[in-house]
């Protein structure tokens, strides 16, 4: 079992890389720890502990923490979704933390409502497969980092690139 | 559902809660509660059966509230999504 500990260390590490730090106030983190760990032993991943997960990755990817929205909302406001993750000047306290807007897809979030893991029925079945959601393959420009994701991520997680230095993986014709 | 009714000493207005068993904001949202000894129920959604879940995303967006928590409704009209302290405070007239 991961221990909290672990997350925290994973979570320390991550800031570390991408410049950022963890949350500046003690209890939130502690709660937002511990909900990592909670949910990284019901659902076998740490998804956000601020959405309500569907129980399966092929739904949750996107919230796995650190979430597709963390870059973009630490970007825009300073923190991401569930404020883990805070920019230097609201860790220097320059900047409130606060609830922020969902930037996450309302159909994305749709799937945790329709789907719930304790109780799968025939009626339950999705209108289109989930293990495949339009995943392609992209490749950073600048690095050569490769991703088979719905999306470029908004940051390479290697060097840093923007996405726009993102391409698609084609076959050659 | 999997409602739990929370006592206090504030009962003019009927106040009900959808939160997230870990998330940290929920858990300031009923600590602010408990601090200004309001009545109210709350449901932890990501507990809650796929049916209750499904009920309770009708809930929210006929009030045309965001699928974000935690969401406060009042009296079954006001809804509240994250609110502060204070924004409780004034809302429940306290």
């Amino acid at each position: 079992m991961t221990s909290l500990e672990q997350v925290r260390e994973r979570a320390e590490n991550d800031a570390k890389t991408y410049g950022y730090y963890l949350t500046p106030d003690k209890e939130l983190l502690q709660d937002l720890l511990e909900g990592l760990q909670k949910n990284e032993i019901r659902y076998g991943y740490p998804s956000c502990p601020c959405r309500l997960a569907s129980g399966k990755i092929e739904y949750d990817r996107d919230i796995i923490c650190p979430c597709d929205y963390r870059d973009p909302d630490i970007e825009e406001h300073g923190f991401c979704y569930c404020a883990l993750y805070v920019r230097k000047d609201v860790r220097d306290g320059k900047k409130p933390i606060k609830p922020i807007p969902e930037r996450r897809p309302k159909e994305k979030q749709m799937n945790a409502y329709k789907d719930s893991p304790e109780t799968k029925t025939q009626e339950n079945t999705i209108e289109s497969n989930p293990s495949t959601p339009k995943m392609k393959l992209y490749y950073c420009r600048q690095c050569g980092y490769v991703c088979f994701r719905e999306e470029p991520p908004y940051i390479c997680p290697i060097c840093k690139a923007k996405k726009e230095m993102f391409a698609e993986v084609t076959a050659p014709t | 559902m999997l409602t739990t009714k929370v006592e206090g000493k504030n009962r003019k207005h009927k106040v009900r809660l959808y939160a997230i068993s870990t998330c940290g904001w929920c858990k300031r949202t009923k600590q602010h509660l408990n601090d200004l000894d309001v009545e109210y129920e709350y449901i932890d959604i990501d507990l809650c059966s796929r049916e209750d879940r499904q009920e309770i995303t009708k809930d929210i967006l006929s009030r045309k509230g965001p699928l974000a928590y935690p969401t406060v409704i009042v009296d079954g009209k006001i809804l509240l999504t994250g609110p502060s302290k204070e924004e409780l405070r004034e809302v429940l007239e306290l």
